[in-house]
């Protein structure tokens, strides 16, 4: 009779030791900069998992570098992802969340589920809100919604009196008056692939001189695991006319460009790129570059440059030997899903020259990576350091997490960074401490 | 109709089936679901079509759901065998029943994960391996598992040994 307990404790046993032989605590040191370090791929059977379960705020606030005061600008959104700056100082929040992915395989109920762990319980919005904070106490007094019935809107852009929008399906404008507060009327600039949208943000923005729009359009999957049917016009930036609506594709292989901006010194678009699963802790980096036109940044064939990504088949060397490394990395499973520079000397000496990149934070290890705000310093319209934490406090002692941080916005006129988070639905607001025109107290906390 | 002389002498004598119908249906999907994930991730290997290996992962994760209600069953078979003589001869089979139905399971849910990969690297060899392991250990058990057993030599044998 007693065999079957130890029967079934072999079992679990065997099984315990087939699955954690295969763990990796992953530390490498040198992750960020133009020349990560790379380990060798490390497939496991079950991949490395740690989800930060959603901790409240409490009486906490995100921490920033002394000298700057964090504040709530408005909590109780919904999923908040992207922000943009009018010209009058009012700030728009898109808010929402996309993707229509089927599940094809019994890993995409399991997986989703569990990821679904690490994020908040609230509905997107599929709106825009509109935040006004006319006395600069960053707290903003008027919050309403802009524009509704969206359809999971993440990119923003305002170029010559318009305002660009877009949704996980296509790009759309609509005509703004100044102080208006309320949008209706859009019209389709052009549609965006949006079949499946696996990766369903559609990051955007305009070009220096505003004759040209930028959209991210990240792939269909992790590594081309969908079939790569559906990865016609994906993992691509596209240069769409604003005119005209006209488009081409700027560059491929960029398997998630999550958002894009432009560098103020040298005119040059860059994007942060989010890349793929599952191949260690330690890979692959994501990363923040300049968009080369006519580039091939390896997806899904090979990554940073190229190194080949065993799991594609037929695998393409001429292809491959095409593709360009990208320019500086950010840490792998980081996350980037913000970005933006910095204009002006309304910040301190040493952010004059550089961009912050929002990091939503890391699944696919032990130990969690992102969860912050960071600031890559640049010279001459180059990353010329490593990246420093900028915001961080998202995570608790027990890596439970407050908040997860998405689109940063820099306001040059303004002096102030806004922050996105779609964890606590609340738009942060930093701002030098002197700057600040209201009582400089930490404001209310979010729920 | 009067039974051949032999089996008047062995009261207890008849064909003794090793699985009850119910046991015997649910073996019946391990069986089918592993040896056609196998022929899926064969076909997924010259294809390199995704679909294929999609197909498996959906096979695998029947053939172990399927397969665990059987192995949780052999488990009471291995254990409840042996009260009387009869069963004990039963008890042999039983065991080589169980251990068949163990490496079938243990393989295929280790190829689950194993499958749970992106693209080529969900078969690959490893896969293709345990996916073949499966479906012999599968076949094999169904061989024993499906054979009836003949009690009445059993019983005999065990007669003479008292």
């Amino acid at each position: 009779m007693n065999r079957c307990p130890s029967l079934l404790m072999g079992v679990a046993g065997c099984l315990a030791l087939l699955l954690s032989a295969c763990a990796d605590p992953g530390e490498v040191t040198n992750q960020t900069g133009p020349e990560p370090q790379l380990p060798k791929v490390n497939e496991t059977l079950l991949p490395p998992m740690k989800i930060a379960k959603p901790a409240g705020w409490g009486n906490a606030l995100p921490l920033v570098p002394e000298g700057f005061t964090i504040t709530a600008l408005a909590t109780e959104l919904k999923i908040p992802r992207q922000i943009l700056v009018l010209p009058n100082g009012d700030i728009l929040v898109a808010e929402g969340s996309g993707g229509n992915a089927p599940k094809l395989r019994p890993k995409d109920v399991i997986a989703g589920y569990i990821k679904a762990l690490g994020k908040t319980d609230v509905e997107g919005g599929d709106r825009i809100t509109l935040l006004r904070d006319a006395d600069g106490d960053g707290q903003a007094e008027v919050k309403t919604t802009f524009i509704d019935g969206l359809d999971a809107p993440y990119g923003l852009a305002f170029v010559d009196g318009s305002l660009y929008v877009a949704n996980q399906d296509a790009l759309l404008r609509f005509p703004y008056t100044e102080g208006a507060t309320r949008l209706t009327d859009g019209e389709e600039v052009t549609k965006l692939p949006s079949e499946v949208n696996h990766h369903w943000t559609k990051a955007l923005t305009a070009s220096a001189d505003g004759t040209k729009l930028y959209v991210g359009i990240g792939s269909n999957s992790n590594v081309g695991e969908r079939g790569l049917d559906i990865e016609e016009e994906r993992a691509v930036i596209w240069e769409v006319d604003r005119e005209t609506g006209a488009r081409r594709t700027l560059v491929r292989g960029i398997r998630n460009p999550t958002a894009l901006a432009i560098e103020p010194g040298t005119g040059q678009l860059w994007a942060v790129v989010n890349e793929r699963d599952e191949l260690g802790p330690d890979l692959v980096p994501d990363y923040l570059t300049s968009v080369r036109d006519g580039a091939f940044y390896g997806w899904p064939y090979s990554y940073w440059g190229q190194n080949i990504d065993p799991r594609v088949r037929p695998q393409k060397p001429e292809l491959v030997k095409t593709a360009i490394a990208p320019d500086y990395a950010l840490g792998s499973h980081v996350a980037a899903l913000g970005l933006t520079f910095v204009t002006g000397e309304t910040l301190p000496a040493e952010y004059r020259q550089g961009a912050f990149v929002g990091q939503h934070g890391s699944w696919n290890r032990e130990t969690l990576s992102g969860y912050k705000v960071v600031w890559v310093p640049f010279l001459n319209g180059r990353p010329s350091g490593p990246p420093q934490d900028f915001v961080t406090g998202f995570i608790t002692g027990n890596d439970r997490a407050r908040g997860r941080p998405v689109g940063v916005t820099f306001d040059a006129a303004r002096g102030r960074l806004l922050i996105a988070d779609d964890l606590s639905n609340t738009v942060w607001h930093v701002a030098p401490t002197g700057a600040m025109t209201g009582s400089g107290t930490p404001a209310n906390t979010p729920q | 109709m009067a039974a051949p002389p032999v089996r008047q002498r062995l009261p207890h004598s008849r064909l003794y089936p090793l699985l009850h119908p119910l046991h015997a249906l649910l073996l019946a999907f391990p069986i089918a679901l592993f040896s056609s994930a196998l022929a899926s991730d064969i076909t997924y290997l010259n294809s390199a079509e995704i679909q294929w290996t999609n197909f498996s992962q959906w096979l695998l994760a029947g053939g172990c759901l399927m397969g665990g209600f059987a192995l949780l069953w052999a488990l009471v078979l291995v254990a409840r065998t042996g009260a009387t003589p009869e069963e004990r001869a039963v008890r042999t089979r039983a065991v080589v029943y169980l251990l068949l139905l163990a490496v079938m399971w243990i393989a295929g849910l280790v190829n689950s994960f194993q499958h749970s990969r992106d693209g080529w690297s969900s078969v690959e060899t490893t896969g293709l391996v345990l996916s073949i392991i499966s479906t012999l250990a599968a076949l094999a058990a169904g061989w024993v598992g499906y054979s009836s057993l003949r009690a009445e030599r059993a019983y005999l044998a065990e007669g003479e040994g008292l």
